[in-house]
């Protein structure tokens, strides 16, 4: 309990200093960018490939559970559409950017910490925590969102490609699915939800990472912790959001 | 003048050095920066104390995602407002003055220890620093590259009027570089001198620690 509030009082601490005004401008801006392409349009790919292939399962696994004649074909489409905006693009898409994204911030800094790069920012005179963990706060905030748009397109999409290639549902059931009773306020939720994730996936794998202390041994531990944390989080912070929220 | 802190490893010589660049708080004491009182000032108005420090750290500490010249920039990208020719000038100027050139696109994965200490010491005096500081500058390096990296420092200390402080453990550097000697034992401060009294010291310690190898021991006698 008491190592627990240690932790939470020391990412506090360094939370006020990460959001302290930063020391040059252009060169904030400079690295939202650099970070916007290291944490986010690295992530494409797998953010892709998962939605499509997650989208096609969803639509195949409601199409095998509902056979019912009293149930209508739109189902597969509809459900398929509310899993993905509701919960599959924004959790299970940030937990996979906790383990990509987390990892990789948190073994950055810890090896910055480790080869002394920390102390030769601070000995500039230089809001390390601020200059370090900031950029990648305000990209991830920026970039995850859109990611999670992308994931919602594409995860409807492979549940297209289900219907189309595997008969799961005939094409324009799975349209009229689709589109039957889209509520906008949904989407928002979903993009309130990812928004929260990011702060939790860049600031706790920051704040990791920033406290590595040791060895090559230690900056894995601090990946690993990094990521475990942020995934915890994320699924106390479903609920939270989810209870708050609908 | 070159300010030397030696002592066996574990004595203490890196926390004292992290405490006088503002690395580690100090429990007892001050520091004193031309009768600037450093111990206790706030962050804020520590940095201007400190973009007048440059350091050097034992393993060079460069940003491994820049390459030489950005990592030479740095500090000029942050605290003032040149243009991007005037800074390329600069840090040109400054790794001609290490004696390096042609490495402005390497990245520090490509260098070899001697040349990523030298970039160190180019960054660290890219701002005209007052104070120089050098974490074990002669670590990992072989003894001609040691000497070189001492006469650097030495010379560029001369050069710019500098107050430099050099953490170490090599006997050769005290006795090329060392205008001022503080032996450091147990956390303690043990002896003060320079290079040619340490040699003729009667502080069992300090001769433990100068004549702990056979070579000196011989040299002695």
């Amino acid at each position: 309990m008491k190592k627990a509030l240690t932790t939470i009082g020391k990412y506090v601490m360094l939370m006020k200093k990460v959001l302290e005004k930063p020391e040059r401008g252009p060169v904030f801006r400079n690295q939202i960018m650099t970070e916007i392409d290291n944490l986010g349009i690295d992530s494409l790919g797998i953010v892709a490939i998962i939605s499509v292939f997650m989208g096609a399962v969803v639509a195949i696994q409601t199409g095998y559970n509902t056979t019912s004649a009293w149930i209508p074909e739109y189902t597969v489409g509809f459900t398929t559409r509310e899993s993905i905006i509701l919960e599959f693009s924004n959790t299970i898409i940030c937990l996979i950017l906790a383990g990509k994204v987390g990892s990789r911030i948190a073994s950055e800094i810890g090896t910055m910490r480790v080869t002394e790069q920390i102390d030769a920012i601070e000995v500039m005179g230089i809001n390390s925590a601020n200059f370090l963990i900031l950029p990648k706060i305000v990209a991830g905030v920026l970039i995850f969102p859109v990611l999670v748009v992308i994931s919602m397109f594409l995860g409807i999409l492979g549940g297209w490609f289900a219907a189309a290639w595997m008969n799961v549902v005939t094409v324009s059931a799975y349209y009229d699915g689709i589109t039957l009773d889209l509520i906008p306020f949904e989407i928002f939720y979903s993009i309130v939800k990812t928004i929260a994730f990011s702060l939790i996936i860049t600031s706790v794998s920051g704040f990791y990472g920033f406290y590595a202390y040791g060895g090559a041994l230690e900056v894995g531990r601090a990946s690993t912790k990094a990521v475990v944390m942020s995934s915890i989080l994320i699924i106390l912070f479903n609920l939270v959001i989810t209870q708050l929220m609908l | 003048m070159t300010n030397l802190i030696i002592g066996p490893s574990g004595s203490g010589k890196t926390v004292l050095m992290k405490c006088l660049v503002g690395l580690l708080e100090v429990d007892s004491g001050q520091i004193l920066y031309d009768d600037r009182q450093f111990t206790g000032m706030a962050f804020k108005d520590r940095k201007i104390i400190r973009q007048e420090i440059g350091m050097m750290f034992q393993g060079g500490a460069l940003f491994d995602s820049m390459d030489v010249e950005e990592n030479v920039m740095f500090p000029l990208t942050m605290f003032t407002n040149r243009s991007m020719e005037e800074k390329r000038d600069r840090v040109n100027f400054c790794l001609k003055r290490v004696n390096l050139e042609n490495v402005n696109k390497l990245f520090p994965a490509e260098l070899s220890g001697g040349m990523k200490k030298r970039v160190a010491i180019a960054r660290a005096i890219s701002m005209n620093p007052s104070y120089l500081f050098c974490d074990e500058p002669n670590s990992g390096l072989d003894p001609k590259t040691s000497i070189l990296i001492d006469n650097l420092i030495s010379e560029i200390t001369q050069e710019y009027q500098m107050t430099t402080v050099i953490n170490t453990h090599d006997m050769n550097s005290v006795i090329e570089i060392g205008d001022k000697i503080a032996f450091i034992y147990s956390g303690k401060l043990w002896w003060v001198g320079d290079k040619h009294e340490i040699l003729d010291t009667n502080n069992q310690e300090l001769n433990n620690f100068v004549y702990a190898t056979e070579l000196t021991r011989r040299l002695k006698k």
